[in-house]
């Protein structure tokens, strides 16, 4: 029952402020074991911040990033870093970028940030890169190499057809527009990350951070990227690669050769499974155990964030499923890709988890 | 599939016209007619679900692309959020007065009936489950 005290705790923290609350303690789970030093980062991805007028903002998509930043301050031990999965503003205005950031400010950790389409088609990337990350950049972390790709790049043809930045911005923003297009790295991304991981021994453990999944799970909603197998091709060399991407707002994990994948949760609102749109196919992982339908009753029910604990270069990801049970998935040595802790075994799933 | 339907409702349409002419006829340009009718209105429902409805900006296809996730063929059900048994239109006015912070639609609304033909051309094919939760 410990998460169950520290969950109830996380909420009177959360309404008590901080003054009030002494810090929590994590559970310490490790799956894999060696000599790397353990660490943990936490992760907070769709905010989707949406701008109204003047100084009015959508509250519930606001409440939903200003929690996860409370949560994440209350981490004892503390993360290394935070990762911000792309998607802090929904229409990629000025307005919504400021407006995550001073969010943000109230975390005392360093940011590690992911551009999202979200903030990328109204000025392509230019307030990003100015004020916020670069969209592609690399570092090293305790025996972990971490790469930040810009995946949401899209073809120069659909791009061109657009005159007025805004409609760009709205193209892109629809999930299920008939007329989008799919995501790519691009050459220029694909070459720079060649060179950035050349100097490296395959030994060298890699975590990749991206908006959208490299790899193809469902093209009408761009859960997506059209060049995924050349990046994963030149990912292949490497003994352990862990790619964790957001875009996608729901638990999806999946392993493709030697590339395991997860993907993070929003602060601000649930899609759908792709297998709930029943009119197109989709490459919907099979390992996947999804996360139970949400409630919208729960107005935070099927958002939250999540938090990795790093070993011998295999990474344990910890769901903090607001208004629901969290979720554990790690890396399972014997079958050679990620687990759920408590739900794998299909005799162990319950009813919430069939969607349809 | 569809064009199967239509072949055979044009058929029958056929055999109905040589034996009885006074019944209810029509030809396969009257299907196709009725049919883009029905289309200009589930286009109407594509439009306003792509839309603000209230006044927060927020519009259905956020959390539904393609109207996925909200399950029309389950209706009317017992909602037990509700505490009763309800057709879909309440709960399209339930996330219009909440989520989007809006105010409900009049359930014959044109704009109703709209968003009802989207959701439910998105959802063709599903069979129907009255009362799935
Ligand atoms: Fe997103
Ligand atoms: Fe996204």
């Amino acid at each position: 029952m410990k998460k169950l005290t520290r969950r109830s705790f996380l909420k009177k923290a959360a309404i008590g402020g901080l003054a009030a609350a002494a810090p929590l303690k994590m559970v310490e789970v490790v799956y894999g074991q060696g000599a790397q030093e353990k660490f943990t980062f936490a992760v907070i991805s769709d905010a989707h911040l949406t701008h109204i007028k003047g100084t009015k903002f959508v509250r519930n998509f606001d409440e939903g990033l200003e929690r996860a930043v409370t949560e994440v301050s209350f981490m004892d031990p503390p993360p290394d870093f935070v990762v911000f999965g792309g998607d802090l503003a929904q229409l990629g205005k000025k307005e919504e970028l400021e407006h995550g950031l001073e969010k943000l400010s109230k975390l005392s950790l360093p940011i590690k940030f992911v551009i999202g389409e979200h903030d990328f088609y109204l000025d392509m990337g230019e307030y990003w890169q100015k004020h916020i990350a670069p969209l592609n950049y690399s570092f090293d972390h305790k025996g972990v190499h971490f790469v930040v790709l810009n995946s949401i790049l899209t073809y120069d043809s659909w791009i061109n057809q657009f005159k007025d930045p805004m409609e760009r911005m709205l193209g892109m923003a629809r999930l299920d527009n008939p007329h989008g297009s799919p995501f790519i790295v691009g050459e220029e991304g694909r070459r720079w990350l060649k060179k950035d991981l050349a100097k490296l021994s395959p030994d060298t453990p890699i975590i990749v951070l991206t908006h959208s999944p490299l790899y193809k799970i469902f093209k009408p909603w761009n859960f997506w990227t059209d060049d995924a197998e050349k990046v994963q091709a030149i990912l292949a060399r490497f003994k352990k690669v862990t790619v964790m991407h957001g875009h996608v707002h729901q638990i999806i994990y999946n392993q493709i050769g030697n590339i395991s994948f997860y993907a993070f949760m929003s602060t601000a609102w649930p899609w759908p499974y792709p297998p709930t749109y029943t009119q197109k196919p989709n490459n919907f992982p099979k390992i996947t155990v999804m996360m139970n339908r949400a409630d919208p009753f729960h107005e935070r029910d099927g958002t939250g964030w999540s938090w990795a604990e790093v070993a011998a270069g295999r990474v344990t990801h910890h769901y903090e499923l607001w208004e629901n049970t969290p979720r554990t998935v790690y890396y399972d040595e014997k079958l050679g890709h990620p687990v759920d802790k408590d739900y794998q075994d299909p005799s162990k799933r319950i009813p919430p988890q069939i969607h349809y | 599939m569809f064009n199967k339907i239509l072949v055979l409702l044009a058929v029958f349409g056929l055999l109905v016209l040589a034996s009885n002419a006074r019944s209810d006829e029509f030809t396969k340009e009257d299907l196709k007619k009725w049919h883009e009718a029905f289309m200009e209105v589930v286009k109407e429902g594509e439009r306003l679900f792509h839309s603000p409805l209230g006044r927060n900006k927020v519009s259905c296809d956020m959390c539904h692309p393609n109207a996925a996730n909200t399950h029309p063929e389950t209706y009317p059900k017992f909602q037990k959020q509700l505490g009763k048994v309800v057709e879909l239109r309440d709960m399209i006015n339930w996330c219009i007065q909440n989520p989007l912070e809006g105010d409900p639609l009049p359930l014959d609304d044109p704009r109703m009936i709209a968003l009802e033909a989207y959701i439910k051309w998105e959802r063709r094919g599903v069979p129907l489950a009255p009362g799935k939760h």
